[in-house]
């Protein structure tokens, strides 16, 4: 125990070290954002980055997340049981709480989707408080575990991905991959963020609710 | 300026005490609830260093969502451990 300690703290001294030793960056990031925000099709930073910039990346992410939910699926013993009713020992101050708490969250999550073009925010946390909203519904008993897919979820689930993946595909004839129009890029950032939204909030969702195997 | 840094220097030492608990406690419970508080000071960090878009996703994902997962989790495994004695 003693020797684990003595080399974690040994570790930590050692990249605060490192840390320190780090040479200033060679290029100037926030100044190469900044310059090229007003042709982001957005106003704020990170979604600039995160969309337009480095879309490439977000697009790689949001396949890793969808992979990641398909191997729930596949390891989820899904064919067992028909999803049956809501648990039967649930506290009724917990539904009243979730039934207040709920059209909140979603209202909260669409304004996290808005305000992203210009302040903090943006799909990934509008589609974390999506999936916490369901995540609430299904611990208060008002939402069963999810079993198989039906098609309508399948293609709640992938949507983000296809719709991201179709808009790169489309503009990929401009010569480079996810290099949007300026005119047209923050109608197209909003469209891409709201699929996002939704897909992300199911996937997120999905991790909770198809490994919740409905046992009081 | 001087409220800030002591602010930041509780705040750290308050991180650095909740990461150290949830590893060392024996309870598994306690444990977990350790690590959503760890999640929220995260947050905090977070803020302070001026990246709210971080704290929120920190807010969300570290703390709500992945909390959520391991509170299931202990469920269960309790569950479980009552089925087979």
């Amino acid at each position: 125990m003693k020797a684990v300690v003595l080399a974690a703290a040994a570790f930590a001294a050692l990249l605060v070290a490192v840390m320190l030793d780090l040479p200033a960056a060679a290029v100037d990031l926030p100044a190469a954002v900044a310059a090229n925000l007003s042709h982001s099709g957005v106003a704020h930073p990170v979604t600039a980055v995160l969309l337009n910039f480095r879309g490439y990346d977000t697009l790689l992410e949001i396949g890793v997340l969808l992979l990641a939910l398909l191997v729930v699926l596949a390891v989820s013993p899904h064919a067992e049981e028909p999803a049956g009713a809501a648990r039967v020992s649930v506290e009724p101050v917990l539904q009243a709480i979730a039934r207040i708490a709920v059209p909140l969250m979603l209202l909260a999550a669409v304004y996290l989707l808005w305000a992203g073009a210009h302040r903090p925010g943006g799909a990934f946390q509008a589609g974390a408080v999506l999936a916490a909203a369901a995540v609430l519904l299904h611990l208060a008993g008002l939402l069963p575990g999810w079993h198989a897919p039906k098609l309508l979820l399948r293609a709640g689930l992938a949507g983000g991905f296809l719709v991201f993946l179709a808009a790169a595909a489309a503009l990929l004839a401009r010569g480079a991959l996810l290099a949007y129009p300026p005119a047209a890029a923050g109608a197209l950032i909003l469209v891409i963020e709201s699929a996002l939204t939704v897909s992300l909030g199911l996937t997120l969702a999905g991790l909770f609710l198809f490994l919740s195997r409905d046992e009081a | 300026m001087n409220t800030g840094l002591a602010f930041d220097l509780l705040l750290a030492a308050a991180l650095l005490w909740s990461a150290w608990r949830a590893l060392a406690t024996p309870d598994i419970f306690r444990a977990v609830i350790l690590f959503i508080v760890f999640g929220l000071l995260m947050t905090l960090a977070w803020a302070r260093l001026d990246a709210p878009d971080i704290a929120l996703a920190e807010a969300a994902i570290g703390a709500g969502l992945t909390g959520a997962l391991l509170l299931d989790a202990i469920g269960v495994l309790r569950g479980r451990r009552q089925e087979k004695p």
